[in-house]
């Protein structure tokens, strides 16, 4: 077996330090430091030195080394009996990997979903500032400062390096997950600007569910967050021409999508569907895996797709999933039965001007025959979506039913 | 999510204020700025100099022409502006309301989302 690249390993042992540093020292902003410190110097030394037989030991030593020198040269005198006292601490380092308890320490609730992403893909992710920083497009300082005050908040809510216990703990894992998610769709819907760093955030953002899942295996979420993520990246290579234009799922080279993906994400599916209860995550990704069974667009199972989107409006109602359900009610009942569908949405504020609501009006208005109707939405929705690549194809769209 | 919040000026409008209106505006936009540095939303404010040191370029027949129109007409100018990264359009209009113009009759100041970027990020 050929040792992997210095990029992947560094990257897989990273949490891993830094979870065995934090549970020592209890410090987690100095903790961060020093394992980014440990981190350069291996990046400059190990290609030139050769690697040491036990990566993750040569790291955790370096790393403390570097903790216990800025302990010391903080508080001098006094804390030296205990750094001394630190440093002869034994190996004790302990077998289990400790990134579910950083990723928990990363999401901590005291932070904004931003700095939650931010302090993951950094902590936990091994990206450098800035890395993440380009990822977002937002200048290095900007994000230096939020993951430095987002530890800071860490150290002021006075969190222990532990996973919570019952409800609180399936509390967290909720927004654990919730970020990774989002974590998945910033790399897979490219919003704005130059996109080539996002691939990057939907590879990281599997990788470190797949290191959930593997501590979790028995959670359905989990599971079902998984499915959902490969499920979806299977159509990645799809999803755009050459030049950067969408291209709707109807119309998509199915033979094009990642069958290794598909199968992995299948697997993932049936086996949490077999679970007690179904939480959003698992049922996106059965809706998902329904859409990766047809071969053919036509052959889709739109009445099993429609059903999973009513039990998804009970368990998580949320406008977005309306409008999803109306797009499948067309395809069993009719585009006239979606629209009235769709009608319903039109009270809700949240839903007030968004491009979606008009372009999924659009579609359907579109397949009813109301061309004139169509080309108006189809503008609206071009009008109102902050995404330039949404934005030419919802145009190309509306040239192509005409101007009435 | 980036937004580009607009600071829209009129000269009529800034001229009537008191010295000590006119310092409170600049300590109200001073602690603004300072909150967002430390959030770290904030990624770049520009302030512009005063409408009347504005040129138009335009290019006829292949040659530039440097007017001080179309646009003196209007009474409201483009001040300056922040641009921001947050959370979401609803925390980029509660950041707004927090700038000290928006309390003042005659001045506006408009969000919009950011939806295409390119260039250097260190502003």
């Amino acid at each position: 077996m050929t040792a992997p690249p210095l990029g992947d390993l560094l990257r897989e042992l990273t949490p891993q330090v830094l979870g065995t540093l934090v549970r020592r020292y209890g410090r987690f902003e100095g903790c961060e430091d020093a394992v980014q410190e440990a981190v350069l110097a291996a990046t400059v030394q190990w290609p030139v030195e050769g690697r040491p037989d036990n990566p993750r030991g040569w790291l955790v030593t370096v790393a403390a080394r570097r903790l216990i020198d800025e302990m010391r040269s903080e508080h001098a005198r006094r804390e030296r009996e205990a750094a001394t006292a630190a440093e002869v601490v034994p190996e004790d380092v302990p077998d289990h990997d400790d990134t579910l308890v950083l990723l928990f320490l990363c999401c901590h609730p005291s932070l904004t979903a931003a700095s939650q992403t931010a302090l993951t893909l950094r902590a936990v992710g091994g990206l450098t500032t800035a890395e993440i920083a380009r990822a977002f497009l937002v200048p290095e300082g900007t994000m230096a400062v939020r993951i430095s005050r987002a530890k800071a908040r860490i150290k002021a809510a006075g969190s222990t390096f532990a996973l919570p216990d019952g409800a609180e703990r399936e509390e967290r894992l909720q927004v654990v997950l919730h970020v990774l998610y989002l974590i998945f769709n910033e790399g897979y819907t490219a919003s704005s600007g130059n996109a080539l760093h996002r691939p990057d955030l939907a590879r990281e953002a599997i990788r470190l569910t797949r290191t959930v899942h593997a501590q979790l295996p028995e959670d359905g979420e989990v599971a079902g967050l998984l499915a959902l993520m490969l499920l979806t990246d299977a159509r990645r290579r799809t999803r755009t021409t050459p030049a950067g234009d969408l291209v709707p799922l109807d119309e998509q080279d199915r033979t094009r999508w990642d069958r290794e993906l598909i199968a992995e994400g299948m697997g993932l599916v049936k086996a949490a569907l077999a679970g007690p209860a179904l939480g959003p995550y698992q049922l996106q990704a059965a809706i998902a895996a329904t859409h990766a069974d047809a071969a053919k667009a036509e052959e889709t199972d739109w009445a099993q797709v429609h059903a999973l989107y009513l039990i998804l409006e009970r368990v998580a109602p949320n406008p977005m999933v309306t409008l999803n359900r109306a797009i499948a009610l067309a395809e069993t009942e009719g585009p006239a039965a979606g629209l009235a569908l769709l009608a319903t949405l039109d009270g809700d504020e949240r839903m007030a001007g968004h491009h979606r609501l008009r372009s999924v009006r659009a579609h359907l208005l579109e397949k009813n025959g109301d061309t004139a109707g169509a080309y108006e939405q189809y503008r609206l929705a071009a009008k109102a979506t902050a995404s330039l690549a949404e934005q030419r194809y919802l145009e190309s769209r509306a040239r192509r039913v005409g101007r009435p | 999510m980036k937004f580009l919040i607009g600071l829209h000026i009129n000269p009529a409008v800034l001229d009537a204020l008191t010295d000590d209106e006119k310092a409170a505006i600049g300590a109200g936009h001073g602690a603004f700025i300072e909150e967002l540095k430390e959030s770290g939303e904030l990624i770049t404010t520009q302030a512009l100099v005063d409408p009347s040191q504005a040129a138009v370029v335009t290019v006829r027949n292949g040659r530039p022409v440097v007017t001080d129109g179309p646009f003196l007409e209007a009474k409201e100018y483009l001040g300056g502006f922040y641009l921001i990264d947050c959370e979401n359009r609803d925390r980029a209009l509660e950041l707004a309301a927090r700038i000290p113009d928006a309390a003042i009759e005659g001045l506006g100041v408009e969000v919009r989302q950011v939806m295409f970027a390119d260039g250097q990020l260190e502003a």
